[in-house]
């Protein structure tokens, strides 16, 4: 009932959430199915599109603040990141003792550098639930950190961009270096468990898809009870007139403070199942250009509508699987032809698209 | 920054220390029948003197129209007033007790005082009806918004002040689809969900065409005697037409007040003659 509420006026929502259920369902049949059926789905196929639910993800984050808020994030995949981080240095503690070193007490890349003992900052990490907690905390309370310096000072539009770039910039500096204690530039890797199930068997692949799949319709449900409520209505009235929100007696800053902090935990979540299904994390995840790309996936799907984020974010990283693959020299190019296009041709996305041929409400 | 004021304030000797001085409350009071106290105000930006130490006081439930010409300070007296813009010097109280010089921009907002801007500015990507619900007074931290569900009463609230402004043929159109003088109108109807004492509206009907300047007219006519009205204006057809009755009117030039009276007491003003009716 509660859930029918929130997708009441969102037809492109229910058509998101209906297919990700379906998949959810038909995805493990097919994989069951003997390798020489045509329907058989191979395992790797599953993570590929479990790697492309959690960047959807990301997207639906960003175009939570960007869409509603106007907040043009260029430093999301920070949030990203730590979430990730959080993770692997969870998946690092389940290794044990079957490290290349054996130690049972250090992660490999400790051991390497003569380290006695675990930093502080790695207690706990042995506990899943631990790991999940900080999964969503970390990004959290640095968005909140972030977010109350940056809107109490009213910094906003291009500048705002600009310090979201930083932050993610220092982070990437700061990760790559070995004293920080999270693997310096190899990051965290080799990873071998998650809650007991090996992260090589075909299952757990699966379980990690459907995880996706359920946390993309989690996420896409939370942002989209936000953008539906009044508070929801305050975002947009905020992003289209700041200072009129303002003068009627608006907290433009606690606004802005709550979703950005929301959004950086959907990113956080985003990345923690990004990890295990691609095995590494490292610092390359902060580099401003991911920050970007998202961005770009959330404007060639459509801003401010949340499932836009999702078709712009699997169509555009399907994209890349295929030219990187077929011809690796011509992806970037294609995907700035992409920006540009839609820019110029599709203001309002693949969706406003989609829209027009009367294909979507 | 504050640090370096509040050192300042303890060691100032030759006063009582301001945290023994006895605070302010936050209630409003109009006993004396004056809602707006602006005593002493100046504002120099870059040298330019924008307010020259004006004086104005505004009754309760009054209409007052304040004419000038161009940079007489009338927008930045209600910088002032709304808290965008600290004065240099002077006073600014609403009714007796509430200090405006101490609230920001939402606080004075909720204490009271509504403000139309110029340019007319709603929400454009939201409907009539959401804009008047986002206007409407109620606890506007994250979590309640969140949570809020529209009461019959705020409902009936809602259509009350669309049929005030004529709009009932518009609710759920987008704000941005309105034509010029109705996103005017949808603007004060804003400002009246906040359930305001003090209106501020700045040149309402720049841009209308006369019968919406009528229409105009008439519904803040309506609106004095429940609130306090403080019209901005260049039209002087417009004043001529809001002030009929013996309404004060108000003329500012050069940051300060240069007449003040009934319409025909101003124009048979000579100053005023002088600097703005160009005579």
């Amino acid at each position: 009932m509660f859930l029918l509420n929130i997708l009441k006026n969102d037809r492109g929502g229910r058509w998101l959430v209906t297919t990700l259920v379906a998949m959810i369902l038909v995805v493990p049949i097919l994989n069951s199915l003997p390798p020489d059926s045509i329907l058989h789905l191979p395992t790797y196929s599953i993570s590929i599109l479990g790697k492309y639910l959690t960047l959807a993800l990301l997207a639906v984050a960003v175009d939570l603040v960007w869409g509603y808020l106007g907040i043009l994030t260029l430093g999301h995949a920070a949030f990203f990141a730590l979430g990730g981080y959080a993770m692997g240095m969870y998946l690092m503690r389940q290794i044990g003792d079957r490290g290349v070193y054996g130690n049972p007490e250090l992660p490999d890349f400790m051991v390497f550098l003569n380290w006695q003992e675990l930093p502080w900052f790695w207690s706990g990490f042995d506990h899943f639930w631990f790991a999940a907690l900080m999964v969503m905390l970390v990004p959290g309370v640095l968005a909140f950190v972030f977010g109350v310096l940056a809107f109490r000072s009213r910094v906003s539009g291009v500048y705002l961009s600009i310090i979201t770039q930083a932050l993610t910039f220092a982070l990437m500096l700061a990760f790559y270096r070995n004293e920080m204690g999270f693997g310096g530039n190899n990051g965290l890797t080799d990873f071998k468990d998650i809650l007991g199930f090996s992260l090589s068997e075909d299952s757990t692949k699966v379980g990690l898809f459907i995880a996706s799949a359920i946390a993309l319709i989690i996420g896409y449900l939370v942002s989209r009870a936000v953008t539906e409520s009044r508070a929801g209505r305050a975002c947009v009235a905020v992003r289209d007139a700041e200072s009129r929100a303002r003068f009627m007696g608006y907290r433009v800053e606690n606004i802005k403070l709550w979703v950005f902090t929301l959004s950086a935990m959907i990113a956080g979540v985003a990345g923690a199942l990004y990890v295990p299904q691609v095995g590494i994390i490292n610092p390359n995840e902060f580099s401003p250009l991911n920050s970007i790309e998202v961005v770009v996936w959330v404007a060639v799907g459509g801003r401010a509508s949340l499932y836009g984020a999702v078709i712009g974010a699997l169509l555009i990283n399907y994209a890349k699987s295929y030219f990187t693959v077929e011809l690796p020299d011509v992806w970037l190019f294609a995907l700035g032809g992409l920006f540009v296009l839609v820019t110029l041709f599709l203001p309002k996305g693949v969706i406003g698209l989609m829209s027009r041929k009367g294909v979507l409400a | 920054m504050t640090i370096g004021i509040s050192l300042n304030e303890l060691t100032q000797r030759d006063q009582v220390f301001n945290f023994l001085q006895p605070q302010f409350s936050d209630k409003l009071n109009v006993d004396k029948q004056i809602l707006l106290y602006l005593e002493g105000l100046c504002v120099s930006f870059d040298g330019f003197k924008a307010i020259n130490n004006l004086d104005l006081y505004i009754r309760d439930g009054e209409l007052r129209c304040i004419i000038g010409p161009n940079g007489a300070g009338k927008t930045t007296m209600m910088d002032i007033i709304t808290g965008k813009t600290k004065p240099d010097a002077g006073r600014a109280f609403f009714g007796q007790t509430i200090d405006l010089l101490q609230l920001d921009e939402p606080a004075i907002a909720e204490a009271g005082i509504g403000r139309k801007f110029q340019k007319p500015t709603v929400f454009e990507k939201l409907s009539v009806f959401a804009n008047l619900e986002l206007a409407m007074a109620q606890s506007r931290d994250f979590v309640s918004l969140f949570r809020a569900r529209l009461s019959s009463e705020q409902e009936s609230r809602i259509a009350e002040i669309i049929r005030l402004i004529g709009l009932s043929d518009q609710v759920y159109k987008l704000a941005g689809s309105l034509s010029h003088g109705q996103k005017q109108w949808l603007e004060i109807g804003m400002l009246l969900m906040q359930r305001p004492r003090l209106l501020l509206v700045d040149e309402p009907v720049a841009g209308m065409t006369h019968q919406e300047m009528d229409k105009t007219a008439e519904l803040l006519v309506s609106l004095a005697g429940k609130h306090s009205v403080v019209v901005v204006e260049h039209d002087m057809e417009f004043v001529r037409n809001l002030a009929q009755g013996g309404r004060t009117v108000t003329v500012l030039h050069q940051g300060s007040v240069l007449a003040e009276g009934t319409m025909d007491q101003v124009q048979s003003n000579d100053r005023v003659k002088q600097v703005y009716l160009g005579e």
